[in-house]
């Protein structure tokens, strides 16, 4: 079992291999795959939920749990695609941010919707777009790139709407956003996520763009001696994940009815840790759709039944901040585990912050 | 002949670039400074000066911790949540019963912000999981704890004992307190880091862990150390901040995370770790504050300084990370011109 081995790399930055010796091949691990116990607690969570708090299996609650996490599942498919790549983007809520505050001011100086949306959805990608230009031309890590755009994008929001809140949309746009498709439980936001995790999924799992990103995350000098274009492939990526937060952003000012500088503060955390609780490795290279969209499901419904049972927000994000934190440790102790049955732990080294 | 002899040696070049980092931070903030006290005398008043160096204090002390951390190749994320949570903390205990002694609030508050440390350190270095996740998570779970703690309360300045509010306000030989704590805990970890052979150990592990490991350098215990450090700083940060503003909501210092790494990268160390000095985060932590007081005299809207602190932080990774280019092919040629 090799041992993480980091290479400076001429072209893309430090990349780190994910230790080998993963959970999956142990026979203990292959039992124990961290995005089935996902789902498992999922359903757990679901019947221990519809048995103590009446209400919570409603289609009604159901469907309003579902549209409450649209933003986060929305962005967590492109935040998926960028972790496999061994790559992050803290950003995404502030270019939700901008986005919002673009539709607050755009709206207030008179544009019409139509014309708003797909202008603030081309700026979404320039924003991705700068944080793909710095990742791979300069090479530097998309950690150190994504914590200065996310105060930048911020900051421009600010600049945008200052601490106004514009909330005067009319209803046939607001409607869009909390509406069910007529004659189904499914809001709208939902039924686009349906529609857009299916296509990540067949992307990530049965192309050959999606075995080039398990590739560059596995080892990024490997995938480039195989033919890989990995900064132009990393560049879409992170253009994707700022196109994805800018739509995540009309998504969230059209449903809460509200344009604010502030809006999706802290978001980021809620994506990462639902794509981290699916069960991706945050050193590349590992993961699944399906655990993915579990972990987003997991979290929503953890949050809503909390919310049922009047918990505090305190609780819900120490709840939060818990279960991300478990979510990491715990591959990595089945790892563990795994290797102690085999053979004698190596030498313990600290696992890099990102890459 | 090796490049070791040449006039100029490679380790000098190296040496040279990096200190022109830190001179280049020295020269922004004096021209920052020329700039700002040409267009409004008042900036370099006697009171404008010991503002800047009160805001900057906390900042400092807190980069300092962060700096360490960073050089090991992690990341502590959850060192605002770590003084707001002391702030308050410290705030109701002292408030309890005024007779309690200003030296115990400081030691309490250590404690405090250690046991946070401890905490980021234990599941960092030894559930071997990436630092980013685990402080994003503690950054979450403290402030939870520290909303729960407050309860919608607040800590007002009345109810503190005066003792500590002039800890905050008071001076010796005409300096104030914050600053001189936060220059000669400034000194003493740049020394340590510089001249013990534990503290270089540091450079070793952010360089490269597997590299530190094999050459015998207990890389768990020496990550757990930079965390309990930083974390014990930021509870030190925590009592600071009572003193200083001494009214203390539960959010006090929410959103600091990204200054303090701001200033850090800003100030040179490398986010990649095993490069950098407490001296230039020092000096980056000093830049911030400057810049913030900067615009407050310029007249320019306060919503630009999240953008400029954003913009700047991105200029600051991307010349660190021209020049480091720069030095690579400088050394190369070097190397290849005396054949070695």
């Amino acid at each position: 079992m090799a041992p993480d081995v980091k290479t400076a790399q001429p072209a893309g930055g430090v990349a780190a291999l994910p230790p080998a010796g993963a959970a999956e091949r142990g026979s203990f691990g292959r039992f124990l795959r961290w995005d089935t116990l996902v789902g498992l607690l999922l359903v757990l969570v679901f019947i221990g939920g519809s048995a103590s708090s009446p209400g919570f299996a409603s289609i009604d609650n159901l469907s309003f749990a579902l549209g409450d996490l649209g933003e986060i599942a929305l962005i967590a498919l492109a935040m998926t695609m960028l972790v496999v790549a061994a790559e992050v983007d803290l950003s995404v809520a502030s270019v939700l941010g901008l986005s919002s505050a673009l539709v607050g001011a755009l709206w207030d100086a008179g544009w019409a919707i139509e014309t708003i949306i797909p202008l603030v959805v081309v700026i979404g990608a320039a924003c991705g777009l700068v944080n793909g230009l710095l990742v791979t031309r300069l090479g530097l890590p998309s950690l150190a790139v994504t914590i200065g755009t996310l105060a930048l994008y911020r900051g421009l929001a600010y600049v945008v709407l200052g601490d106004r809140a514009i909330a005067e949309f009319p209803q046939q746009y607001t409607s869009l956003a909390v509406d069910d498709i007529p004659g189904t439980p499914i809001p709208y936001p939902v039924a686009l996520f349906i529609l857009l995790a299916i296509i990540t999924a067949v992307v990530l799992h049965a192309t050959g763009f999606g075995r080039s990103l398990f590739a560059i995350g596995a080892q990024e000098e490997a995938a480039l001696f195989a033919g890989i274009r990995v900064k132009r492939v990393k560049l879409i990526l992170f253009v994707l994940s700022g196109t994805v937060a800018a739509f995540a952003g009309v998504v969230f000012t059209l449903r809460y009815g509200s344009a604010r500088a502030d809006n999706g503060m802290g978001l980021e955390l809620a994506v990462i840790a639902a794509v981290l609780l699916g069960g991706v490795d945050f050193d590349g290279g590992r993961g699944t759709l399906g655990g993915v969209i579990a972990g987003v499901l997991l979290i929503g419904l953890l949050r809503n039944l909390l919310m049922l049972n009047d918990v505090s927000t305190e609780i819900q994000s120490i709840v939060t901040g818990l279960l991300l934190i478990i979510s990491v440790i715990t591959p990595r102790l089945v790892a563990v585990i795994g290797q102690r049955r085999r053979r004698p732990s190596p030498v313990p080294s600290p696992a890099p912050p990102a890459s | 002949m090796t490049a070791v002899t040449a006039g100029r040696s490679p380790r000098n070049v190296v040496d040279l670039v990096f200190r022109a980092r830190e001179l280049s931070i020295v020269v922004a903030l004096a021209a920052l400074v020329a700039v700002t006290a040409g267009v409004n005398g008042n900036f370099l008043s006697e009171q404008g000066l010991k503002d800047i160096f009160l805001n900057a204090s906390i900042l400092v002390l807190l980069a300092v911790g962060q700096s360490v951390v960073v050089i090991t190749r992690n990341i502590d994320l959850s060192v605002g949540s770590v003084v707001g949570l002391v702030a308050f903390t410290v705030g109701d205990f002292l408030a309890a019963d005024h007779s309690r002694g200003i030296v115990f609030a400081v030691v309490l508050g250590v404690a405090l912000g250690a046991l946070c440390g401890l905490v980021n350190g234990l599941l960092v270095s030894f559930g071997r999981v990436p630092a980013l996740v685990v402080t994003l998570g503690t950054l979450y779970v403290i402030q939870g704890v520290d909303h729960y703690i407050a309860h919608g309360r607040q800590i007002n300045a009345v109810d503190l004992p005066p003792a500590l509010l002039s800890l905050g306000n008071g001076s010796v030989l005409g300096i104030p307190y914050l600053p001189l704590i936060a220059v000669v805990v400034m000194f003493a970890v740049g020394y340590y880091l510089r001249s013990y052979a534990s503290g270089r150990d540091f450079y070793a592990i952010g360089s490269s862990p597997e590299a530190a490991s094999l050459a015998g350098v207990s890389v768990r215990r020496r990550v757990m150390a930079a965390y309990l450090f930083s974390g014990a700083l930021a509870g030190l940060a925590g009592v600071l901040w009572l003193s200083r503003f001494g009214t203390v909501v539960a959010d006090a210092a929410n959103g600091w995370e990204l200054q303090v790494v701001s200033a850090v990268v800003v100030g040179g160390v490398a986010i990649t770790g095993g490069v950098g000095t407490v001296y230039g985060a020092a000096l980056g932590a000093l830049l911030l504050t400057t810049i913030t007081s900067a615009l407050v005299v310029l007249k320019v809207s306060p919503f630009w300084q999240q953008a400029i602190t954003g913009a700047l932080l991105l200029l600051a990774i991307s010349v660190d990370r021209l020049l480091a280019l720069r030095v690579a092919r400088v050394l190369r040629r070097r190397n290849s011109r005396h054949g070695s």
